[in-house]
């Protein structure tokens, strides 16, 4: 199963819980699985179905272009992160 | 705007006469004027060096000279340096040192070098870096540019 | 297999550069290409040196007018009224215009790929017409039949003002007593987190935890916390901001500008203007440095609405003064950073509180700073807080590895003094904790295959750490830094010319010589020379988005989207020499020498191919186009040498060594002067260069004059080696490099100043009075 990194501000969804592995094969399940077991998950990362502006998230350390539509293999490390600009 | 006057000088070895008005300056009416653009602006306040140009044999900050103070001068601008069948020294050694990357320095410090070099043809490096210590350059950290200055001066002592 | 401790390694000099420019190299393993790696003479090279290269100021139109912008004189007022009348009866003046000749703009957030930007903040920024927030804030602007009568009209413009008092200091701005500067503005908990529901001026609070930070303290034998603070710093681009428009009466709009990215000025731009983007063309001109500053619009769109007042093509440039009092900076920050080590000097938790100034409009790399904080080391145990904090200064902008130079201050001359508390080696307690790959950052990413490590093996084989340094004051320090590079979108397409030479157009403007090294990595898949490919920057209706040339990306993402363009064109031309062979394509295959092979022997050069085109099916045109994500990270580890004056406090530097890993080095000069570059600035950041601010919120020093950026003068030779730890996410390895060379200056001049004083500096910058302060405080 995908495993996938709580960040620390929706921890107080979690109970505490860092890392959790959920059956879902792209990140949107994903997230719809979690928001399954923690109410109000979704509400974190969405914003009219789709990531909130800014919000990224990273599969297997690298951050996905695909966003959402990112595929998750068994393995998968997911990360919600924040978009970094450079200079 | 105050009345404009005739300005008679020579530019890379070529009589030329514009119209100015006391408040333009020299890099002003260069680049708007004469359409002469390979001179930059970079602060307009002398303090960049990103618009050098020779003027009677030295180097000047256009910045900083009024348009009307070039009548009967010589000027010397970056599109009088390279000879018509190709490039000078100095612009051969900063293509083959590397030593620009976003090249808006690059006509200043060509000018300021060909200054350099005119009047001491075998600089040391610490002579190099003093003579440059008016010309910013943002992005190289100066090390190709002294390489480049090096090579050059090579070039003209050989 | 050998663990990367048994590995052996030797530093040599970088073939075809000088003495000073060295590289890292392992036993039996050297990087084998034809292009890759050489030295060629860069394409737009001679434009460059001859003054020819047109830049944003250069362009030149029929029936041009020059504008001119009016700035606030205030840091924080509210605009009571603006009246242009009198302005608009000068002679000569074709139109004036504020904030309400644009359309108006909504709370909504615009994605610009690296970042997010609120689109009624970038409005109010743009020209204001609620309130002004920092000294130079735009409010009007004028276009005349020149600059000058533009300005004397603009000086003609009445505006009222409500005058407040402002806030500079991100302490003071987060205190529930600070003057608020956007009432819209509610802390915003990240990543994940809820939303505030008062006005504040704490735009964004980023909060990561990994571990038990607690027991990671407790199990520590030494535990050192310490403040810093750093200034205000500009990028310091020596070519100001420029922008010409004209607004077609059939309602394209064109702007020509000098930016690091015309598809995010495109966006922008019709995003403020409330127009589709197929209606806005952006022809990037050359230009004159970035280092982040230059992604953001701030005249092009009101350029544009002069344009469409006027029905004449405008141009709008600043001056130094504008450049200072408007654009960039990079943050102020003060930053609280807490370190434990146990007994071995391993890092056993670490702890941050980082306060970074957002300027005018929420958005300073805070972020990037939290991620970036511990990112060098194994850190088991970790909590870092990080707040964007608006202030009356310029709104913010990326510079250069955004945010990590910051935090390596911090972290860096930590270690430093933990190396020193525990009389460790720097070089060694660095080799001990460095991450690898599988590590995990504090934010829970894990580390691919990286090189931190081998950039501090770098700096213990080097010959500059190998040389003692003598002499009275005098020290060395060494520190290190990260940066995550970047991928993005990135488009190229080539055609193959009927003389064997291919024409490559990319939507990557080219700041540092990028042309160079995208046309090289075309040139090393087709196997013909670097000179045989022409690569030119083309304008957005003529290539797809491509996304800015920054975050380190352009060498790597565009230079993906060549490669994928060469394998095109090899693809394409297999398929026409099986025509010419009566063959099946999938006999032919296009091998080294850029020669291909059929069955049978048969052999047809790409130069004999291409003139053989068109009886083949017409011009081939190879395309490339990716969204980049495996760019891999950037690790350096710098070596300072500094002399301290100490009846002066000026701090000289004599001996200064970059080490970088590059993942692969495209063409080498270039990734040196990256490096250099990005010392140089880093250097300056470190010992002079600031905003001085009044009392008033005043900028004091908005020249070259009195921001004191490095001269040549300043600075000594700067030495380099590159290491090549080859990035799995390219075919060539290459990882970004522009970017990271910036961070570690700051702390390694602090280490260096510590060891030639005993003189802790944790407040930037490191200007003579300041040094000179401390020396004399820590004698009494």
């Amino acid at each position: 199963m995908p495993r996938v990194h709580i960040p620390a501000p929706a921890r107080d969804l979690t109970g505490g819980e860092v890392e959790l592995e959920l059956e879902a094969t792209s990140v949107r399940r994903l997230i719809g699985a979690l928001d399954e077991r923690f109410p109000g998950f979704a509400d974190r990362v969405l914003e009219d179905g789709e990531l909130k502006p800014g919000l990224r998230v990273a599969v297997d350390g690298h951050v996905s272009a695909m966003g959402l539509l990112a595929q998750l293999e068994p393995g998968s490390q997911v990360h919600f992160l924040l978009a970094i600009g450079g200079g | 705007m105050a009345k404009q006057r005739i300005v008679s000088t020579s530019i890379n070895g070529n009589p030329v006469e514009f119209l100015a008005a006391p408040r333009q300056t020299l890099l002003e009416v260069l680049r708007d004027n004469l359409d002469l653009i390979g001179t930059k602006e970079g602060c307009s306040n002398g303090n960049c060096g990103a618009c050098t140009v020779i003027f009677n044999g030295r180097p000047v900050d256009s910045c900083l000279v009024l348009a009307v103070e070039a009548e009967g001068g010589e000027l010397e601008t970056i599109e009088g340096v390279a000879p018509t069948d190709g490039l000078h020294v100095i612009q051969d050694a900063f293509l083959g040192q590397a030593a620009l990357q976003c090249g808006i320095c690059t006509p200043g410090f060509i000018m300021s070098t060909k200054a350099l070099l005119e009047e001491n043809a075998s600089p040391s490096e610490d002579e190099i870096r003093f003579h440059l210590a008016g010309n910013l350059c943002r992005c190289t950290g100066y090390d190709k540019i002294v390489r480049a200055v090096q090579q050059a001066a090579e070039g003209v002592t050989n | 297999m050998a663990t990367v401790e048994d590995r052996q390694f030797r530093v040599e000099p970088f073939p075809g550069g000088t003495p000073g420019n060295q590289r890292l190299v392992e036993e039996g393993r050297l990087p084998d290409y034809d292009v890759v790696g050489t030295r060629p003479i860069r394409h737009d090279g001679t434009d460059k040196v001859t003054g020819r290269a047109r830049y944003g100021a250069d362009i030149k139109l029929s029936g041009l007018l020059q504008g001119y912008v009016l700035r606030s004189p205030h840091a924080h007022a509210r605009i009571v009224s603006i009246d242009t009348s009198k302005a608009a009866e000068v002679p000569g003046v074709h139109a004036v215009c504020t904030n309400a000749d644009m359309p108006s703009a909504d709370h909504r957030a615009g994605d610009l790929g690296e970042g997010i930007v609120d689109w009624y903040h970038l409005n109010q920024n743009v020209l204001a017409n609620d309130k002004v927030l920092y000294t130079g804030h735009a409010v009007a602007a004028v276009a005349a039949d020149s600059v000058h009568i533009a300005e004397e009209a603009a000086r003609l413009i009445e505006v009222e003002y409500e005058v407040l008092p402002p806030v500079l200091d991100v302490r003071e701005a987060r205190g529930a007593d600070a003057p608020v500067l956007n009432d819209d503005v509610r802390t915003d908990l990240q990543p994940a987190g809820e939303t505030g529901d008062t006005p504040t001026n704490v735009a964004k609070h980023f909060h990561y935890e990994k571990g038990d930070v607690d027991a990671g303290f407790a199990a520590a034998e030494l535990v050192i916390e310490r403040e810093f603070t750093t200034e205000t710093v500009h990028q310091g681009y020596i070519e100001p901001h420029t922008a010409t428009a004209f607004w077609s009466p059939d309602g394209k709009i064109t702007v020509w500008t000098s930016t690091q990215g015309s598809f995010m000025i495109r966006m922008q731009v019709a995003e403020l203007l409330d127009v589709p983007i197929s209606k806005v063309k952006v022809v990037p001109m050359e230009i004159g440095g970035g280092f982040g500053g230059k992604i953001a619009v701030y005249l092009q769109p009101v350029a544009a609405v002069l344009s469409k007042l006027s029905g004449r093509p405008v141009k709008l440039n600043m001056d130094r003064s504008n450049v200072f009092d408007a654009t960039g900076p990079t943050p102020g920050s003060y930053m609280k950073v807490k370190i434990g080590v146990d007994a071995e000097g391993k890092i056993t938790a670490g702890e941050a509180e980082l306060l970074f100034e957002a300027g005018a409009f929420p958005g300073s790399p805070i972020n990037p700073g939290c991620m970036c904080v511990f990112a060098c080391y194994d850190v088991p145990n970790g909590r870092i807080d990080g707040y964007d904090i608006c202030v009356n200064k310029p709104r913010t902008n990326a510079y250069r590895a955004p945010g990590s130079t910051h935090v390596a201050l911090a972290t860096e001359t930590i270690v430093d003094e933990i190396c020193e508390a525990q009389g460790i080696c720097p070089v060694e307690f660095r080799l001990k904790n460095a991450v690898k790959e599988g590590d995990e950052r504090v934010d829970g990413v894990t580390y691919p295959p990286v090189g931190m490590w081998e950039t501090i093996k770098a700096v213990e084989l080097s010959d500059h750490w190998q040389s003692p340094l003598e002499g009275p004051n005098r020290g060395r320090g060494i520190a290190s830094g990260f940066w995550f590079n970047f991928g993005g979108n990135s488009v190229v397409a080539a055609t193959v010319n009927e003389d064997g030479t291919v024409s490559l157009i990319e939507g990557s403007t080219d700041i540092g010589g990028s042309r160079a090294s995208v046309a090289m990595q075309l040139a090393e898949i087709l196997g013909i020379a670097a000179e045989d490919v022409t690569p030119t920057v083309v304008d957005t209706d003529s290539i797809g988005h491509t996304d800015v040339t920054g975050g380190s990306r352009t060498c790597h993402a565009t230079g993906l989207a060549a490669i994928k363009a060469a394998e095109d064109i090899q693809a394409q031309l297999c398929q026409r020499a099986a025509m010419l062979w009566d063959v099946e394509s999938e006999q032919v295959e296009y091998g080294d020498g850029a020669t291909l092979t059929g069955p049978e022997g048969k052999t047809i050069s790409f130069q004999e191919i291409a003139g053989k085109l068109t009886q083949t099916g017409g011009p081939v045109v190879g395309r490339g186009s990716v969204n980049a994500d495996k760019h891999g990270g950037a690790f350096g580890t710098h070596i300072a040498d500094v002399e301290v004056d100490p009846d002066t406090g000026k701090v000289q530097v004599l001996r200064y060594t970059v080490v970088q890993d590059v993942g692969t080095a495209i063409h080498p000069s270039y990734v040196e002067g990256q490096m250099q570059g990005g010392a140089a600035q880093g250097i300056g950041w470190a010992l002079n260069e600031e905003y001085h601010y009044g009392d008033d919120g005043r900028l004091h020093n908005a020249s070259f004059l009195d921001y004191r950026i490095p001269t040549c003068y300043d600075l000594p030779d700067i030495e380099t080696i590159i290491v090549e730890v080859p990035n799995p996410g390219h075919p060539f390895g290459v990882r970004g490099v522009g970017e990271v060379p910036i961070v570690p200056p700051p702390a390694a001049m602090a280490n260096a100043i510590f060891r030639a004083t005993g003189v802790r500096m944790r407040s930037l910058p490191m200007s003579p009075p300041k040094v000179l302060h401390e020396l004399l405080s820590s004698d009494g």
